[in-house]
């Protein structure tokens, strides 16, 4: 152990004449080896799953009537503009509702996690909001505000359109669900960040907006995908109140030939944007994750 | 102190990040109940050395053997290799939601299937040899860094490690509580452990080491008892190292 052994007698490749020892490859050999065992492994169970589901649909016997009034394809694109319409109003009311959702939520989250005694009124009636709007069924706040309002015959509000008022009966329930969302990020965030933010001379504000905010909310931000995009089916819910976006003109033309084939297009345009909605997410997310944690391979 | 097979052998292990090589052809022999002190400049390589023995990070090239098993074989179960070789870390990595005990008792419960009651016993007693008895209910966040490292330590021994690794468990410390983790150290070489530390603590490294290891840009530049490479290096960049260690006033 204590003979000197230095390790300059030969001078070390470079990295270009590196090659590979046997006993390396040999070892890549085992690792891509095992990587086709795991891709036979799950392509095989992927066809025999998904071809059993589709084997007992299709073999049923009531799926010819099934295939002739939900997928009708001619009829389906028949029908698609219409109800394209309908969609380009939920996609909008979407748009403005998760506006009013991110601000109305980060205020409420922020009065919630807020510990100025002044703060104090605010903070109980943050509480009431919440428990209130996240415990009432949404459908019951849409019926409640978009019947409610208009026969109060207040000046301007009553005299809003329905659509307006079951978006905003959407903004409110969504809210609570939000700034739940968003105090539980908040909470996350160690205190001992807090305290490097304050010892830097940061005020209360400049710490949550700088430091705490932002890890907090990268925290929560699949949870609130999750919010997000079932936010972009809930649209749907001014229904209801006899607007007429995608799942109503779907009905209407349901309605017409007992066909239900405009269903099922409505869901493909919901489809058709959530999906891609959430792969691009997961995408950012793990992007930054990559970029802020070491690496290694445990 | 030699034995026929050494508890640990690294032969012409090579590490690459990206374009990045950070370790090329390092062989390293750790009989078993020696301990092998790595020194060197941060970036020199020494943690990611660490992380290669364990399988922390997956080697580009060589061989690590471990009982003369190559642990960077794929067909062998890198959870059950892990199970043998305890590490502790320079942040300590203990779990923020769990007590002490906790901490210690989970791998022993989970993955050695010991009855929790036993498992407390054990952890107690040694939670008790570094006198951190009174610590078991408490959550780390509660105690002080020193305290955080021992029990990472505790937590790294309870499932009767045949190795241990140190990757600069003292970097993150004031002097005091540097002195409270390694006095730890030196009662497990009494124990007989076997040992891979990376220090920048040189007056320790002389100490325990029965091999010192100087390395630069991924590379061994020079090796031997302790009194050679940390009293007399012969290589120009261990010399350069150490000079500016002692101006730095750690030596």
């Amino acid at each position: 152990m204590t003979t000197d052994r230095t390790s300059g007698d030969a001078p070390p490749a470079s990295p270009e004449e590196w090659r590979p020892s046997e006993h390396e490859l040999a070892r890549r050999a085992a690792r891509s080896a095992q990587s086709r065992r795991g891709i036979a492994i799950a392509v095989t169970s992927s066809v025999v799953v998904i071809g059993a589901l589709v084997a007992v649909v299709v073999t049923s016997s009531g799926w010819p009537v099934v295939r002739d009034t939900f997928f009708d394809v001619s009829y389906g694109r028949q029908v698609l503009p219409i109800i394209f319409d309908g969609f380009k109003l939920d996609l909008l009311l979407v748009a403005i509702a998760s506006v009013c959702i991110a601000v109305l939520s980060m205020a409420v989250a922020l009065v919630r996690t807020s510990r100025s005694p002044a703060a104090a009124p605010f903070r109980i009636l943050a509480t009431v909001y919440v428990d209130f709007f996240r415990g009432t069924p949404l459908i019951l706040v849409i019926l409640l505000i978009g019947f409610g309002v208009p026969a109060l015959n207040l000046p301007t509000v009553s005299t809003l359109d329905v659509t307006v008022l079951g978006t905003a009966a959407i903004v409110l329930t969504y809210t609570g669900y939000v700034a739940e969302v968003i105090r539980s990020g908040i909470l996350s965030v160690h205190p001992s960040q807090r305290a490097a933010a304050r010892s830097l001379g940061l005020s209360n504000v400049q710490t949550m907006r700088h430091v705490v905010l932002p890890q907090g909310i990268r925290r929560v931000m699949p949870p609130l995908l999750n919010d997000f995009v079932s936010l972009l089916k809930d649209v749907g819910l001014v229904s209801i109140l006899g607007v007429t976006e995608a799942i109503q003109q779907a009905q209407i033309e349901t309605n017409k030939t007992f066909n239900y084939t405009p269903y099922v297009v409505a869901a493909l345009l919901f489809l058709i944007v959530t999906i891609p909605l959430t792969r691009f997410t997961d995408r950012v997310l793990a992007k930054s994750i990559a970029r802020q944690n070491a690496q290694g391979a445990a | 102190m030699t034995t026929a097979t050494p508890l640990l052998e690294l032969r012409g292990v090579r590490k690459s990040f990206g374009t990045e090589l950070v370790l090329r052809d390092v062989d390293l022999v750790v009989p078993e109940h020696t301990v092998t002190v790595l020194i060197g400049a941060s970036g020199s390589g020494k943690s990611t050395l660490l992380r290669c023995i364990n399988q922390l990070e997956l080697i580009d090239d060589g061989l690590v053997l471990f009982d003369g098993i190559d642990l960077a074989d794929p067909r062998h179960d890198a959870d059950e290799i892990r199970q043998r070789i305890g590490i502790v870390f320079q942040a300590f990595n203990l779990f923020p939601h769990m007590s002490v005990l906790d901490n210690i008792t989970l791998a022993m419960r989970r993955v050695q299937k010991v009855p929790r009651a036993q498992a407390e016993a054990t952890a107690l007693d040694l939670l008790g040899r570094f006198s951190l008895a009174d610590k078991a209910a408490q959550y780390p966040d509660r105690l002080s860094g020193g305290q955080q490292q021992r029990v990472a330590i505790v937590r790294a021994l309870a499932v009767s490690p045949k190795l241990m690794l140190f990757d600069e468990v003292t970097s993150a410390l004031d002097p005091v509580l540097v002195n409270e983790v390694l006095a730890v150290v030196r009662d497990l070489r009494q124990d007989g452990m076997t040992m891979v530390i990376a220090t920048h603590e040189m007056g320790f490294a002389t100490q325990v080491a029965d091999e010192v290891v100087f390395l630069a840009g991924g590379v061994i530049v020079e090796r031997g008892a302790p009194d050679h490479v940390i009293h007399a290096p012969r290589d120009p960049q261990t010399q350069d190292f150490l000079r500016r260690v002692h101006e730095a006033g750690r030596l």
